[in-house]
């Protein structure tokens, strides 16, 4: 047992936090830190920086242009850019489409998307859930019927998805796609790459809590989709689905964020003000940050942990699942006490003032102006990903063996 | 990092785990209880020798006098197995506090004197440290110790002294001067004249005991550390003894997880097992998860209480005991609830697991303690 970063981890650990200090651009990093809007723009030209670096895809291996880091090495990065207040890097394209297209991708489907996902040349966005499909994936009903031969063969695609992230600025969509009705409900699904250009495909914006628009819903009205954009086997994507969720299982985490978020809610927490005190200093919101700072250690000793079994062969049976439950239900308490720091002004709310460069009036000033609306936003993360009480089922079956 | 064991470490948790099934069957254990809580010590003697041939109080004494020179990942394996058995022989003051407070901060006699004894499981010593009125604040001394006779004379009482009435040495924080400062470490010989002892049993089947000392002389040679020094020093001892605590609690807490999974997956309701009900189901999830949370900062607590940045000591041992005693109470109140009737009673091991992590959780500091203190160091 060596319970100490090693030196190696250490250095990496510093070069990353000095690029991202001298490389980061201020206006990204003031919009993140102060929980304002990120833009489409930002997150691509952080993207590129990266990529520029050679950092566009850690979680890549080199021969397929990725920097081919071990998971202690993925973790250290994403912590850092994490915490200096970096956008997080889209999932969408990275960890999930591009790994599958590796897998089960045809030569020319790796050849044609995965360098486009690091330049970020494609915005992808996930065509899974939909309105009677959630937790329950398996009974998508949305029908992709096969049609035509040969060069003309093609797919028509009639449905709708839902809780779609940034399906507006995305130009192709993955979907799962009901491809036959015969056996489980598991066997006759199929995963698409769809053009979101594609004549009959609408996007409507979904206004979360927050005032925010990060997802949607997309209606595919009879979209005409090349029989060459399949993945894998037809009927096979309930298995190329499976692989994806088993893909880079220790960063369902979220150590980064959590960690951003207890930065600054210490921060303001010693800026604002009661009786005249810091308001860290008052005792009873003290013991909260202290006991959130203590899970926070916990979670992260619980991941270096499972890197370190990960690493050495250790299968990961339900841990993940443990891993998502700790990072969601810590973020949500963060987002919490940082409301909470702004005391009544909590209340006001005003969404203009969320626009970086905002110079008009507000009730208590930019910073306080956003907190509720991230502590309405936070909820979110128990929920999406499997919901916690998917989690615990899945914990549970594995511990208790019915 | 790598958190896998050595090939020596596997062997120290493997020879732990030996011991434990052999010696501590829990009907076995039970009856020993039984005949020896009442009374000192208060555990068996015989098993106390077995522990000392099997090496396991020289862990923590260096190899030059004559010990192994382990540290604190070694102390957490044996810990951890301790507390999967349930073990009551009093393991953690002289196995792990008393020979690393001396080898570290001990003179060079006291060292000769005690930590070959300690070794070879020849001395026992307990912790004076919480006085009546101190609670779980190492700061609060009445106790005086005044210049008498070329040493020092004691006066004051010292509380809930773990195993004091079957150790051979207490040490014990005295005021020397006014405060903040001026507590001293003074190593005082359990039987000296008018020390007065009186053990009770604990609520898990151990013993602690109230001491009175009434002008105890106590010779300059004795003093631990230097004069008006000692508050640092006992709380360096006790972050060692939190540090263990915590590692002995996943123990208790991951076996105690693991007998209510197996209940859950026996006991049939319903013409089913109950672990087939969801809401149990989601109940076991969370007593896994509490036990990962203690995991965690056991390990972290492992690796930086040998620290010597104060404050990053001070700031790992309160989090891990904290998480402890949080994790530790979940995990022993969901355990006695998914239970049902058979969790209250005294014939099945569970509650024996809920008092003892019950009794871990109000050792050296609670969770509300720890959490106050570990926000001091913000």
């Amino acid at each position: 047992m060596d319970l100490h970063e090693s030196s190696e981890d250490q250095g990496f650990r510093a070069e990353v936090r000095r690029f991202v200090a001298a490389e980061l651009p201020a206006d990204i990093r003031a919009k993140v830190l102060g929980f304002l809007r990120v833009e489409r723009e930002d997150y691509v030209r952080w993207q590129r920086i990266l990529d520029a670096r050679g950092w566009g895809a850690p979680g890549w291996p080199t021969s397929h242009g990725g920097c081919g880091w071990n998971a202690v090495q993925r973790n250290i990065f994403d912590e850092e850019c994490f915490t200096a207040g970096a956008p997080r890097q889209m999932p969408f394209g990275l960890s999930m489409i591009g790994p599958v297209l590796m897998k089960y991708g045809s030569p020319q489907q790796q050849a044609r998307f995965l360098p486009r996902i690091k330049t970020m040349e494609d915005w992808w966005c996930q065509g899974y859930s939909e309105p009677g499909a959630g937790s329950d994936l398996a009974s998508l009903k949305t029908r992709a019927e096969r049609v035509g031969s040969g060069a003309d063969a093609h797919y028509v695609v009639t449905g709708q998805k839902t809780w779609t992230s940034f399906a507006q600025w995305a130009n192709w969509m993955f979907a799962l796609v009901r491809t036959s009705d015969d056996g489980k409900p598991q066997r006759g699904i199929s995963l698409l790459l769809i053009p979101m250009d594609s004549a009959g495909i609408s996007v409507r914006p979904i206004r979360t809590l927050d005032g925010g628009h990060d997802v949607n819903e997309v209606f595919l009205d009879a979209v005409r989709v090349p029989a060459a954009n399949l993945v894998g086997l037809e009927n096979d994507g309930w298995t190329i689905a499976k692989y994806l969720l088993g893909h880079e299982r220790t960063a369902i985490a979220g150590l980064g964020m959590c960690k951003r978020l207890l930065r600054r809610l210490k921060e303001i927490a010693r800026v604002q003000v009661r009786r005249g005190r810091p308001l860290i200093e008052d005792a009873g919101f003290r013991a909260r940050v202290a006991a959130i700072e203590i899970e926070v250690l916990a979670h992260e000793w619980g991941l270096a942990r499972l890197i370190s079994l990960e690493q050495a062969g250790r299968g990961l049976g339900a841990e993940p699942s443990m891993l998502k439950i700790r990072g969601s239900e810590i973020q949500a308490r963060l987002g919490e006490l940082l409301m909470d720091c702004a005391g009544p002004y909590a209340l006001p709310c005003l969404e203009e003032a969320l626009t970086f460069g905002y110079d008009g009036p507000t009730a208590g000033g930019v910073e306080l102006n956003a907190l509720a609306g991230l502590y309405l936003d936070l909820r979110k993360v128990a929920i999406y990903g499997g919901t916690n009480e998917i989690q615990r089922g899945l914990i549970g079956k594995a511990i208790v063996g019915t | 990092m790598n958190f896998l064991y050595t090939e020596e470490q596997q062997m120290l948790a493997d020879t732990v785990a030996r011991f434990v099934q052999a010696e501590y069957g829990f009907e076995a254990r039970r009856k020993r209880l039984e005949a020896s809580r009442r009374q000192a010590p208060g555990y068996s003697d015989a098993l106390w020798t077995q522990l000392a041939e099997l090496g396991l109080f020289a862990l923590n004494v260096p190899e030059a006098h004559g010990g192994i020179g382990a540290g604190p990942v070694e102390t957490m394996i044996v810990m951890e197995a301790l507390g999967r058995g349930l073990v009551l022989e009093p393991f953690l003051t002289t196995g792990v506090i008393a020979p690393r407070l001396i080898a570290t901060h001990g003179s060079a006699a006291q060292k000769d004197r005690y930590l070959g004894a300690i070794a070879t499981g020849g001395l026992r010593f307990a912790l004076a440290l919480l006085e009546p009125q101190s609670r779980f604040d190492l700061d609060e001394v009445a106790t005086t110790a005044d210049r008498a006779d070329g040493g020092w004379a004691l006066h004051g009482a010292k509380a809930v002294v773990l195993h004091g009435d079957s150790a051979d040495r207490l040490i014990v924080s005295a005021r020397t001067a006014a405060a903040p400062a001026g507590i001293t470490l003074l190593l005082v010989d359990a039987r000296a004249a008018g020390v007065t002892m009186t053990g009770f049993p604990t609520l898990d089947g151990q013993r602690a005991a109230e001491v009175r000392f009434d002008g105890v002389h106590v010779d300059d040679a004795d003093v631990l550390g230097d004069v008006n020094q000692g508050l640092p020093l006992a709380e360096w001892a006790v972050d060692q003894g939190l540090a263990a605590l915590a590692a002995e609690s996943v123990g208790a807490m991951d076996k105690l997880t693991e007998l209510t999974c197996e209940h859950l997956a026996t006991r049939r309701q319903f013409g089913q097992a109950i672990g087939s009900f969801q809401a149990l189901q989601h109940r076991a999830a969370d007593m896994r998860i509490a036990v990962e949370q203690a995991r965690a900062l056991a390990l972290m607590a492992a690796a930086r209480v040998d620290s010597t940045d104060a404050k990053q000591r001070r700031a790992a041992a309160s989090a891990a005991k904290a998480m402890a005693g949080r994790s530790g109470r979940f995990v022993g109140q969901q355990a006695t609830q998914l239970h049902g009737g058979m969790g209250m009673t005294d014939e099945l091991a569970c509650g024996h697991y809920f008092k003892r992590l019950t009794a871990i959780d109000m050792t050296w500091g609670d969770s509300d303690h720890h959490v106050e203190r570990y926000g001091e160091l913000l």
